[in-house]
Parts: structure tokens; C-alpha cells; sequence
């Protein structure tokens, strides 16, 4: 535990992402693959169930301190943290240097994860035992795994690149390694950093490349070049998602890492007749005859793990495939746009029902494609996507590969970190939502909304909101990082009074957007781009 | 029941018997001054009582003109019909709790104090009162302090690990009395030299002619293009983010306050490392005082009064908040800042 305790002191102190990674780095060199896997789980966010309440704790904590309840609440509410309460208050200066004698796989395996076979006494009495015997940093961390997650501003891309040298491997190798569910075992750790011989999961889906926003206003011809280095295709308001066949076996990927193949039957079904050793990036629609339908009727797939007959003939979907990252079993993502997209065009024609295929728009000019642009709206479409013909397949967000053009209304998907109770009717309702977008490692709050919510998702936001409250501030609360939502606004310009550079006019939510997890929100660079190109 | 001795007016914590006021913060005829920080000392007053070796700090902050009579540490005074003696508050050099007698009826202002070991100046004297007037800027029992020696080694191995490294340490901390202290328990492990940001320099030099014994020093030199690979660099908070610190590219930055015992501070100030090191009591230094002090009644100035007065009055005591200009106005900033 000792060296975990360190590595989090260490996370804990620099601000540098540089040194972050080092810190990781020397950690998984020495530590055995049993602590590696746990230290990998917790750093990356992952957390395990909840074993003890907070309302025990602060009971415990009440009595373990010998202070008055009430001023037990002051000092959690000063400080804001319930670990780090606890370890500030039980530290009297007696336990300096005493740290956990075991090792952090141990911990977490024989005394954390076994409280939950235990009677409140007993768990009260460990619990406290180690409140009353370890030194500071270790109770905290200790109190951090035993409330949640440790939130020491890293993140699975971090982590990943760390491991990645440890193992001396290309970090996409990690990364793909590392999506999809992921079991903390030595196993799992040892298989993580195993040489490359592609015998990795049958099921596994590459990460994704993902778009920047295009600021269009701008002299196109100058800051792109010529129009034809670019496939133009219509930006689709959808799922993103990856379809795997291999071995016969077909799974559907979210970027979120979940496995969608049961929800979306239909499109598992028609990517039966594929062949093996074939992976398709693109977007999930609900279409109808008519064409495709809003996004809001997608949702009403998303919620159901199993689905009817009459949702399933109401709002059929489809896979819109764009890309193709897998062939014959080989990884294609080392070839350019246009000879990835002519393969995938022969496989449409090949197999014309097993997927529908992404239309390339022909635009000579920048002048037609902004004009085809303009007719986004009443094609339901978001804007353009522009990809850059000679380019590979990227892992990740990297500048200039891929482009969205988005059509206004300015839309973000933020995530939500701050509630406050609302005003008369819904007065005792959390209603009131600040949100953010990342700004390297760090979320920014930057737009304040309050309309958009349908009544049921309102009264489940708000118990959400009362039981993953991080810290109160008077009337607000903060809530953990989790859940992301689509912003659109009047307007959005830049502004030196805010803390994110940018003010928004008459935000409002659009929708709840399940589908992403808070690593999918967008980063302020892109919304101060926004804001650059509409001022 | 009997006029209090000493009342919070719009002059400061006035004494109509004595005819001064302590600690003013407008212009008064007597200010007794309990030690030479900004909102404790202020200029414009017509003469000020406060101990000798307090005075070549006041004078800096007061002006050359400033009339400032020395007093020795115990030594009783008659003011009006009262009788006043100066004893160490261990806060910063000269720092003093002031006691006030009159017709047997005893109070106690503590001034900002601190009761841990503090090599650079006089230690805390327990003095027993009737009514105590207590400081409580730390008044909640998550605030411990590690004792300062540890601190220091801290420090010390932050700047090994700078050095190591090759790159500046800039240790930001109040430029009166955290800088000497950090200074002066530096000393006790290693005599390299620091180099001392201008605020910081004069009041170094100040504590020196006292006899308090700190590291070597040398103030940063503006026109030289020297560079601080590897050296510990002494600024006030204020110098952080200015100009004056583009010439420590690449520094790993740390702060010394009370406040950096807790953890969302220490992110919330965006320094690299923050050291838990005050010159204010803890909650158990302020507990302690009480308990010496074994007061009838306790007042309290600074920060979470309303917590230890609620916590002080379930345990019988009689207490309650004294409004102040401290906690209230540009005052509360000042002292903020040098916790
Ligand atoms: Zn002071
Ligand atoms: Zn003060």
C-alpha cells in the first residue's frame, strides 16, 4: 500500500501530465501485476461497488472522532471531501509513518472487498481500525477506495500511455487493449502488457478517430486547402459505434466501450452475411422509409436493453457505415481515407444489406460544400464531416485528420457538475444545471441551463443528483463527472470575463445524451472555436 | 454587570479606562500594537506602545516619522486606571498578547498567535485572564500542524529533488515572519544559500540584526542574467503569476500557509506543492490557550468564530463572536494572506 499511497502523493502534487505518466510509469515497473491491475482500475476512474454508505461513515466518523456531530458536518462541509474529512479529523499526529503492511492487490482483495461478507459492527470495527492506526495519506487513500473513485486528475488515456511504456509497447495496442469491460486481476494485467501477437480478443474494437470543429468562416482554401484532399460526407446525429464481426461472432461497440449487439437486433441480423475479419466504424440512425428519423426517436432504443416488436417496427434502425478499419483480419488503419473507402464501397456492393452506406458529397469547390451545408437542417443532418483523403486512421482526437462542420444552432455536449435547486413550482426540485467541457485534464464549467428536460428525466436527474453529491456549497451541489448533455445556445461568444473564455447565450439542453460517457464531452478549444467563428 | 474593559469600536479594540486603543485601524491618539503585520499596524496614529523588538519592523511599516516607544516583555505599564503588560504570542518576531487589568478585573487579547516551536521568535507565554479575546482563524479540528522542523525537511527535500533536477525552487510565503521562519528552521539542515525576493530582503535583514539565525541569503539580483537552476528562491504570495517570475523558467513552485492542510486549497492554488506551516494556532493551540488562560468568559476575533463559539458554549463556557474590522473589510484580506 506504501507504494500506491506514494504514487497518489506523487499524481496528487504535479500538474504536469509529463510527470504524471512517469509517476505511473515507475509505479507499474515494480509494482506486481496483482497491484498493477488494481492501481490500472482505480487510476482509470474505475471504481468498485460502494461497500459502506457515507451516511455510516459520517456515523462512525462521529464516534471514532469524538466530536460532536455537528461539527463532524462543518468540517465535511469545509473541506468537502468525505476520505479526506475523515483522514484530516483522525489524524492526531500518533500514527506519522504508519502505513498498510500489505500489498495494494491484498488490501483490496482480503480486507476491502471482504467487509461486504461482514455485520455493520464488524465492518465499523476494521473500518475504524484503520482510521485510529494508519498516518494520513494512507487513511485517505485507503478512505478514497473505500467511497469511490480517486479522481487524482488522470485519466484511461494517461494510464494507458503509461502502461504502454512499461510494457514497451504502441500505445494503441493499450488502448485497444484496454476498451470494453476489464477485470482487475494479475491476468488481466500480465495480458495487458504481453507482447503483440494479435491474438487479443476476438470481440475487440479499435479506438476510435474522432473530429475536431471546423471553424468554417474562415478562407477555407487557406486554412484546408484544396477541396478535393477532402471526402465530404453529411455529419448523421447519431451512435457512434464500431461493428466487429470475427470467428462468426458479430458485436457492436459503442464508443463508451458497452456492447450494443442486443438492443439494436436488427442491425446485428442484416451484418450476418458479412464475412469474417471485418470491422466497420460508423453510426447508428433510426430510419424509416421516409429516411431518417429525429435523434429522439434513437432514444427511445437506447434505454432498452431488450426490445418489442412494436419499437422494433416503429423505430427500425440502421448501421451508416463510414469507414473500415478491419479486413481479411488485417488492420487497415495504416492506409489512406480514400483507399479505406474504396474497400468499404466494394463490401457495400458485395453485402448491399448488411449495411447502409455513408454517401460521399461532391463538392469542387468550398463554396458548394458550404452550400450543401446550408441544407443540413432539412436533411437532419449536423453539418459536414470533411476527412482528410491521405490520411490514416487516427487514434483519437488529432488535429486535422477529421473535421466537423456543424450547421448552427451551436450544439456541445457538456457534462453536468453542478445542481441547484430550482424556483417556485419545481422550488424543491434540482433543476438549475452548470455544465463543462475539458480543458486538458480538467473539466471547465462554462454554461448554466435550465429548460430542455422532459418531467421524468427531471425527477430522475434530481435522485440522481441527491445521491451522487461531491460537495455542497450553500445551494449548490457539486456531482460527480458522469453524465453528458447536449447544449445548444442562441449564441456563443468569446468573453475575458469567464473563467472558460467564452460566454453562451440562452443555453438550453436538447437532450440527455446516455449514449456518451464524460470522455466523449467536448473540450473548450472546440467551443472557444465556436466562438471565434460566430463573434 | 460591570462595563467591558475593552469593547470593539469603529477606532479598533478600544479602552475607555486606559485611553488606548489596540491594534487600531483609524487614526488614534494611543495604539497599542500586538505585532507589525498590515492589518494589526497601521499608519497615522499620533504614538504606539508595543515590545522593543517589534519596532525596527514597525518603523518599516509605519514611516520614519512614526512616534513608537519600546516596551520589554512583562514589564507593566499604567495607562489611565489600567495597568498593561506585553508577553510573546510566538506569532512573528515581537508579536505580543496584550494584557489589561483594572480594579482586579483581567483581559487577554491574543493577537494572532501560535504556541509551536518557531526558532525565529520569542515562544508563547500562557497568561491566565478573566475575559479572553481570542483569534480563531483556524477554529475547525481538521487544522493539525506538523510541527515546523518537519515541514522543513520537506522543504528541503523538495528543493534536493529541484536541484536534482536542475530547476528553480520558488517557495512563496508571507514576506514577514513565514519567510524568516522558514529561513531559520532551514538552517538547522543546511547552510546553502536563498535567494530572497525584494519585499522579502529588508524584513530578512531585520531579523537578523535581532540575532535570529537563517540561512544564508542574497536578494535576486534584477539586472544580471543569472540563472536559479537548483536554487531555493523566497517570494511573497504576490509575486506569483507577475513578471518578476519569468526569469525562474521551468520552477517548481510550493506555498507555506495553514490553509494547504487541506487538499482542494492546494489544487485550488495551482502551486506545485503546498506545505502545511502556519503562524496561527491549530484547533487544539486555540483549545490549549482556553484551557490555560481558564477565562470566565471568551471572545472570539478571526475566521470560524461561529464554530468554536457553539463548541465553546456546550462545553459551558461563556462565549461569543466579537465583530471586528479582522473578519470584516479590507482587513480579513490582509490576514488571509499571511496565515
Ligand atoms: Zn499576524
Ligand atoms: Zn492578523
Amino acid at each position: 500500500m506504501l507504494r500506491f499511497t506514494r504514487l497518489y502523493a506523487e499524481l496528487d502534487r504535479t500538474t504536469s501530465t509529463n510527470a504524471k505518466v512517469a509517476a505511473m510509469a515507475r509505479y507499474f515497473a515494480v509494482a506486481s501485476a496483482a497491484d498493477a491491475a488494481w492501481a490500472l482500475s482505480f487510476l482509470s476512474g474505475r471504481r468498485i461497488k460502494r461497500l459502506v454508505g457515507p451516511a455510516l461513515l459520517r456515523t462512525w466518523l462521529t464516534e471514532a472522532s469524538s466530536h460532536p456531530s455537528w461539527l463532524v458536518d462543518e468540517c465535511y462541509e469545509s473541506v468537502g471531501d468525505l476520505a479526506e474529512t475523515i483522514a484530516l479529523l483522525m489524524d492526531d499526529g500518533s500514527h506519522e509513518g504508519a502505513t498498510l503492511d500489505v500489498s495494494l492487490g491484498e488490501f483490496v482483495d482480503e480486507h476491502l472487498l471482504t467487509l461486504r461478507r461482514l455485520e455493520v459492527e464488524q465492518q465499523q470495527a476494521r473500518v475504524t481500525a484503520w482510521w485510529t492506526s494508519l498516518d494520513a495519506e494512507t487513511c485517505f487513500v485507503v478512505n478514497k477506495l473505500l467511497t469511490g473513485a480517486l479522481r487524482v486528475g488522470v485519466s484511461q488515456t494517461l494510464v494507458a500511455r503509461a502502461v504502454a511504456e512499461v510494457g514497451d509497447l504502441p500505445r494503441d495496442v493499450i488502448t485497444h487493449r484496454l476498451m470494453g469491460p476489464w477485470t482487475p486481476t494479475a491476468e488481466a494485467f500480465e495480458a495487458l502488457i504481453a507482447p503483440d501477437d494479435g491474438s487479443a480478443d476476438v470481440s475487440r474494437p479499435y479506438p476510435f478517430c474522432l473530429a475536431h470543429a471546423l471553424d468554417g468562416d474562415g478562407d477555407l482554401d487557406e486554412t484546408l486547402g484544396a477541396t478535393d484532399a477532402w471526402q465530404a460526407e453529411w455529419k448523421w446525429d447519431g451512435i457512434r459505434c464500431q461493428l466487429v464481426k470475427r470467428v462468426g461472432q458479430i458485436f457492436l461497440w459503442s464508443r463508451g466501450g458497452e456492447l450494443l449487439g442486443e438492443r439494436f437486433p436488427e442491425v446485428i441480423a442484416a451484418a450476418a452475411e458479412l464475412p469474417d475479419g471485418v470491422v466497420v466504424d460508423g453510426e447508428l440512425l433510426a430510419w424509416a422509409e421516409a429516411g431518417v428519423l429525429p435523434f429522439s426517436e434513437l432514444q427511445r432504443r437506447i434505454g432498452r436493453k431488450t426490445v418489442g416488436k412494436k419499437l422494433l417496427s416503429d423505430v427500425p434502425v440502421v448501421l451508416l457505415a463510414y469507414d473500415m478499419l478491419e479486413q481479411d483480419s488485417d488492420d487497415l488503419r495504416a492506409l489512406e481515407t480514400s483507399e479505406r473507402r474504396g474497400r468499404l464501397e466494394a463490401l457495400a456492393r458485395e453485402h448491399p444489406q448488411a449495411f447502409r452506406l455513408s454517401e460521399v458529397l461532391d463538392g469542387r469547390s468550398w463554396d458548394d460544400l458550404a452550400a450543401l451545408r446550408a441544407t443540413s437542417r432539412e436533411r437532419r443532418v449536423e453539418g459536414l464531416m470533411l476527412k482528410r483523403r491521405d490520411a490514416r486512421y487516427d487514434v483519437g482526437r488529432r488535429k486535422g485528420t477529421w473535421w466537423k462542420w456543424k450547421v448552427e444552432p451551436h450544439t456541445v455536449d457538456a457534462v453536468l457538475l453542478y445542481a441547484q435547486q430550482g424556483h417556485g413550482r419545481r422550488s424543491n426540485l434540482y433543476t438549475d444545471y452548470t455544465f463543462a467541457v475539458w480543458s486538458g485534464e480538467e473539466l471547465v464549467p462554462f454554461a448554466k441551463a435550465y429548460s430542455g428536460l422532459d418531467n421524468a428525466e427531471i425527477g430522475e436527474l434530481d435522485r440522481w443528483i441527491r445521491k451522487h453529491t461531491k460537495e455542497r456549497f450553500g445551494p449548490v451541489r457539486s456531482v460527480e463527472p458522469q453524465h453528458v448533455f447536449e447544449l445548444a445556445f442562441e449564441g456563443i461568444a468569446s468573453s475575458k470575463r469567464h473563467k472558460s473564455g467564452v460566454a453562451v447565450r440562452f443555453p438550453r439542453i436538447v437532450r440527455w445524451r446516455r449514449d456518451l460517457s464524460v470522455e466523449d464531452a467536448d473540450r473548450l478549444d472546440d467551443v472557444r472555436r465556436l466562438a471565434e467563428s460566430v463573434s | 454587570m460591570t462595563r467591558p474593559l475593552i469593547t470593539a469600536t469603529r477606532d479598533g479594540l478600544a479602552c475607555e479606562r486606559g485611553e488606548f486603543v489596540i491594534d487600531p485601524w483609524r487614526e488614534v491618539e494611543t495604539a497599542l500594537i500586538s505585532h507589525a503585520h498590515a492589518d494589526h499596524a497601521r499608519a497615522g496614529s499620533q504614538r504606539y506602545i508595543a515590545p522593543h523588538s517589534s519596532v525596527p519592523l514597525l518603523q518599516r511599516r509605519l514611516g520614519a516619522s512614526a512616534v513608537i516607544e519600546g516596551v520589554h516583555y512583562g514589564e507593566q505599564r499604567s495607562f489611565g486606571s489600567t495597568t498593561v503588560s506585553f508577553h510573546p504570542a510566538g506569532h512573528v518576531l515581537g508579536s505580543a498578547q496584550i494584557r489589561v487589568e483594572c480594579e482586579g478585573d483581567v483581559w487577554l487579547f491574543t493577537g494572532d498567535f501560535k504556541r509551536a516551536a518557531d526558532p525565529s521568535c520569542e515562544p508563547f507565554e500562557s497568561v491566565s485572564c478573566d475575559t479572553l479575546i481570542s483569534e480563531a482563524t483556524f477554529g475547525l479540528p481538521i487544522y493539525r500542524w506538523p510541527p515546523g522542523h518537519v515541514v522543513a525537511e520537506q522543504i528541503l527535500a523538495w528543493w534536493d529533488e529541484n536541484r536534482a533536477a536542475g530547476r528553480p525552487s520558488v517557495l512563496f510565503c508571507y514576506a514577514l515572519g513565514k519567510a524568516q521562519r522558514v529561513l531559520a528552521e532551514l538552517a538547522a539542515l543546511t547552510d546553502r544559500t536563498a535567494f530572497l525576493h525584494g519585499a522579502v530582503a529588508p524584513l530578512v535583514d531585520i531579523y537578523r540584526d535581532a540575532g535570529v539565525v537563517m540561512l544564508p541569503t542574497e536578494k535576486v539580483d534584477l539586472r544580471a542574467k543569472r540563472r536559479y537552476d537548483g536554487e531555493l528562491v523566497v517570494a511573497p504570495p504576490g509575486a506569483s503569476g507577475s513578471t518578476w517570475m519569468r526569469r525562474f523558467a521551468g520552477a517548481s513552485t510550493g506555498f507555506c500557509s495553514g490553509w494547504m492542510r487541506v487538499r482542494g486549497n492546494r489544487r485550488r492554488r495551482g502551486y506545485d506543492r503546498g506545505f502545511v506551516l502556519s503562524d496561527h494556532a491549530d484547533w487544539a493551540e486555540l483549545l490549549a490557550t482556553i484551557e490555560d488562560a481558564s477565562p470566565t468568559r471568551v471572545l472570539l476575533t478571526h475566521g470560524r468564530t461561529d464554530v468554536l463559539v457553539r463548541y465553546l458554549r456546550e462545553r459551558g463556557f461563556d462565549a461569543a463572536a466579537l465583530e471586528t474590522s479582522y473578519t470584516d473589510g479590507d482587513g480579513s484580506v490582509d490576514h488571509e494572506a499571511e496565515v
